[in-house]
């Protein structure tokens, strides 16, 4: 059986408030809290992009798993805020990690999606014998147009995976994808922010892939709802995933540590990941785990997760994701934001 | 070994000249020199210069200057050591004059620094590009971080660095040729604003254009220039780790020690005989390292020199009578060239009001970077 | 900067390599073909521990143009365990908190942008500890 062998995550130390934002467009901060359920997020410094998260999240997965990263032999980031439009993030983040040169690297994009799919070709290639390890990582900087719904959620951050065959610390019982063509959310080639259909993003979107696949893979796994002692579901916001895990049967305590939104954000390919690894951090042999994420475009990736003995023993050689979430915090006011986000226009 | 003399002296004022050209400083300074002298030909011109490329484009300085002084033919060339430039120069005339290569030589500096180009970018240059520059250091940087570490090795305050400033503006004001005619108050320099931690405004030199030219011939042919040779009786030159990180203590200066010595060996004289002084004052904190590594003041005590007048004009030996880079300028090429002139003239008693009674050795400290190549000179009057 | 020159050195950027002689034992980083201290031309590749201690440090705050929305910025001299020194920028902190002694880890960086269409230059920058 494969497994998820090291993991790692990463949540830049700069925030913003949701009021903060609220309060430069006229907004009333906390009808916007209460129907978000986003207290704050995480910010990119200037100088921390999709790559230098995934090398500080790769950084955690390579010592958690105790492997020589020679030994990778895939190593796949999926974000929708690569540095480079033409040019792999991962080329340089396999360098960095000394994965190089003996290892098949890819960038992916789709939308928030982009870190469970590299996550999913990772496992596939372990289990087909074609490496020993592979890599996946979500990673984003994302970002959401002034004074649109987004920009109270776009964050930044993310998380890595390390799978092989031997020494798991995490098993893979299962796996499920879903797939249609929704066009809830795009941008398009040179455009700085993204688009979103408002509303259509949900019935539709969300909410369609996340029940349809986290519904098959039940059923194709046998396990119920009841037999899950965690539950992690895509946060493009605080509110979505809580409604689709109440749909699906599962309970506020269920998904209690893997909803990091309200301190994050929406992290977009690290978010469902990053929640991952906070219930990683903290859980306990034999516990049976989901995730279910969700990119526009759409389709959501199912996987079915259960704890091993070593996985405790593992954890602390490595940040933890509340330690990044509730460590030391810069709180950034609009103004700051916006200069790191580089939303000011300033002369060559 | 011949001995050597300087015969004759030009430069600029020194400030933001809008109306002359890289070129057109070089002249005013050449042809003052040249007059001062009444030579009408010269064997060899020596242009110090650290960045004519990035400022304004211009290399090539050598044919450039040679030219527009009407001396196309002569040899000529452009010295390059950063900021020592000039007295790097002056050291290679020096050189050529004394081994009967040649006998007359034209040692001129020059900089053209407020031409547009990014001056933070062009002075860190004269630092290590790929372990230093690249991670985001400025020369103020630099030297603030060798103030760090002299406050933490000797107890060095804001003060101590502010006083450095206070002397040389007074020095300044007394010169007509400085960028900066006027005092100031130690409350002044620390109210400026910070450019470096913990190097203020007005701890630092400013943006200068400038250019400044002196004669050298062989001392026996001296007396068909002038009446008042000032004789060069010693010049060293050393060099350090480039990288502030490669130096094991950031707060010393190797290289100007090294240089000093040479000089002071060559010479035959040591720190106590010398009576004036200009040092390299880019920063104050490079004037409170340079006195205690040219052994002028003692290891340590650098730092109270300047408030407690020793370094004075008045006081056991005065440094910086000129105002220094600080208050004078800093046209990086030429500052070398503009030390030997201040010097020249307090050897021959033509400094006015900052005239050193009865000075008859003096001393030019310059240096490139935050320390990686140092010159030293004295002069003896004649 | 032109590609070619930032790829050459990303042995030193990337991977924190240095070099220790085997004559003297100094550490020399980045590596050299020639000991600074010795002129031992015999070394040993190490790999620098991506942690320090600020030998020497100030705050930038009239920084190059490609530096100046960072500015203030703090840079800092650090030493490793095995003895390398090298300046880095010191971030995610109060710049005015770095200061000689201070325990900083080296965490992987963007460093700086040429331009908007040129190259990214990443690197190791300090973080302090705890």
């Amino acid at each position: 059986m494969a497994g998820i062998v090291g993991y790692g995550a990463y949540i830049p130390r700069n925030r913003i408030k949701s009021e903060e934002i609220a309060r430069q467009w006229g907004k009333d901060p906390q009808a916007i809290s209460r129907g978000l359920l986003i207290q704050e997020k995480s910010v990119p410094g200037l100088d921390e992009d999709t790559i230098t998260i995934s090398v500080a999240a790769g950084r955690g997965a390579v010592a958690r798993a105790g492997i020589d990263p020679a030994l990778i032999g895939a190593l796949y980031i999926g974000s929708e805020s690569h540095p480079y439009a033409v040019k792999p993030s991962g080329t340089i983040v396999s360098e960095v990690l000394g994965v190089t040169p003996e290892v098949h690297v890819a960038d992916f994009e789709f939308a928030c999606k982009a870190g469970t799919e590299a996550m999913f070709v990772a496992l596939g290639l372990v289990e087909s014998g074609r490496v020993e390890y592979a890599m996946g990582i979500g990673a984003d900087t994302s970002q959401g147009a002034p004074n649109d719904a987004l920009e109270f959620s776009a964050s930044a951050g993310g998380a890595a995976y390390i799978f092989g065959k031997e020494r798991l610390l995490v098993e893979v019982l299962d796996t499920y994808s879903y797939t249609t063509d929704t066009p809830d959310f795009w941008r398009r080639e040179g455009e700085f922010y993204p688009r979103h259909g408002g509303r259509f993003t949900g019935e539709p979107a969300y909410f369609k892939h996340v029940l349809s696949a986290t519904r098959a893979i039940l059923d194709r796994s046998g396990y119920k709802a009841s037999d899950f002692r965690h539950a992690i579901f895509h946060m493009p916001n605080g509110k979505f995933p809580l409604s689709a895990g109440k749909q699906l049967g599962f309970t506020k305590e269920q998904m209690a540590v893997g909803w990091v939104v309200p301190l994050m954000g929406n992290s977009y390919s690290g978010s469902s990941p990053t929640g991952l690894a906070a219930v990683l951090d903290i859980a306990d042999p034999d516990d049976l785990i989901l995730i279910t994420s969700f990119g526009s475009g759409a389709a959501s990736d199912s996987f079915v997760l259960r704890a091993t003995d070593l996985l405790p023993q593992r954890v602390e050689r490595a940040a933890t994701v509340k330690s990044m979430l509730e460590g030391p915090r810069h709180y950034l006011t609009y103004g700051e934001y916006a200069k790191y986000r580089e939303k000011i226009i300033l002369n060559d | 070994m011949r001995e050597v003399a300087i015969v004759g002296a030009g430069m600029t004022r020194f400030g933001e000249i809008w109306e002359s050209s890289l070129r057109d400083l070089f002249v005013e300074a050449a042809a003052g020199a040249l007059s001062s002298a009444g030579a009408d030909h010269v064997d060899h011109i020596l242009v110090g210069n650290m960045s004519g490329g990035q400022f304004v484009g211009q290399e090539h300085l050598g044919p450039l200057m040679a030219d527009h002084l009407g001396m196309a033919g002569v040899a000529a060339a452009r010295v390059e050591s950063a900021c020592a430039s000039g007295g790097m120069a002056l050291n290679m005339g020096f050189m050529a004059v004394a081994s009967g290569f040649v006998d007359t030589v034209l040692v001129a500096g020059v900089e053209k620094m407020t031409d547009g180009a990014d001056v933070t970018n062009v002075l860190a240059s004269a630092a290590d590009q790929e372990t230093e520059v690249y991670h985001g250091i400025t020369f103020p940087g630099l030297y603030a971080m060798i103030a760090r570490a002299h406050m933490a090795a000797h107890g060095t305050t804001e003060e101590d660095l502010a006083w450095v400033a206070v002397k040389n503006h007074k020095h300044g004001a007394m010169n007509p040729k400085a960028q900066f005619r006027s005092e100031v108050t130690v409350e002044q320099v620390l109210q400026s604003s910070m450019v470096a931690e913990p190097l203020r405004l007005l701890h630092c030199s400013p943006v200068s254009d400038g250019a400044a030219a002196v004669l050298l011939c062989p001392l026996d042919q001296a007396r068909n220039y002038t009446d008042r040779p000032v004789k060069l009786i010693g010049s060293g030159v050393a060099t350090d780790a480039m990288a502030l990180a490669d130096r094991k203590d950031p707060a010393f200066l190797a290289a100007v020690e090294k240089s000093s010595e040479r000089a002071y060996k060559m010479a035959g004289v040591t720190p106590k005989d010398i009576q004036v002084a200009e040092v390299h004052d880019c920063f104050a904190i490079a004037e409170i390292c340079c006195l205690e590594a040219s052994g002028l003041v003692e290891k340590g005590q650098g730092a109270k020199a300047a408030a407690s007048g020793e370094t004075s004009l008045g006081g056991r030996i005065p440094v910086n009578t000129s105002g220094g880079l600080k208050s004078k300028g800093h046209p990086v090429g030429a500052t070398g060239v503009a030390q030997a002139i201040e010097v020249f003239e307090q050897l021959r008693g033509e400094s006015g009001e900052r005239q050193v009674e009865g000075a008859r050795i003096g001393l030019t400290q310059n240096m490139g970077g935050s320390g990686a190549s140092s010159v030293v000179h004295i002069y003896q009057g004649v | 900067m032109p590609s070619p020159r930032y790829w050459r050195e990303k042995a030193n950027r990337f991977h924190l390599e240095a070099a220790r002689c085997q004559g003297c034992g100094g550490v020399t980083f980045p590596a050299r073909t020639i000991c600074p201290a010795c002129r031992g031309t015999e070394f040993e590749t190490l790999y620098l521990s991506r942690k320090g201690k600020v030998v020497t440090s100030t705050v930038v705050h009239v920084g190059p143009n490609e530096f100046q929305m960072e500015a203030p910025y703090a840079m800092a001299v650090v030493e490793t365990p095995e003895g390398g020194r090298l300046m880095v920028q010191v971030v995610d902190c109060e710049p005015s908190d770095v200061l000689p002694g201070l325990e900083v880890s080296l965490e992987f960086r963007l460093i700086r942008r040429e331009g908007h269409g040129g190259i990214l230059c990443y690197g190791h920058k300090g973080v302090p500890v705890g």
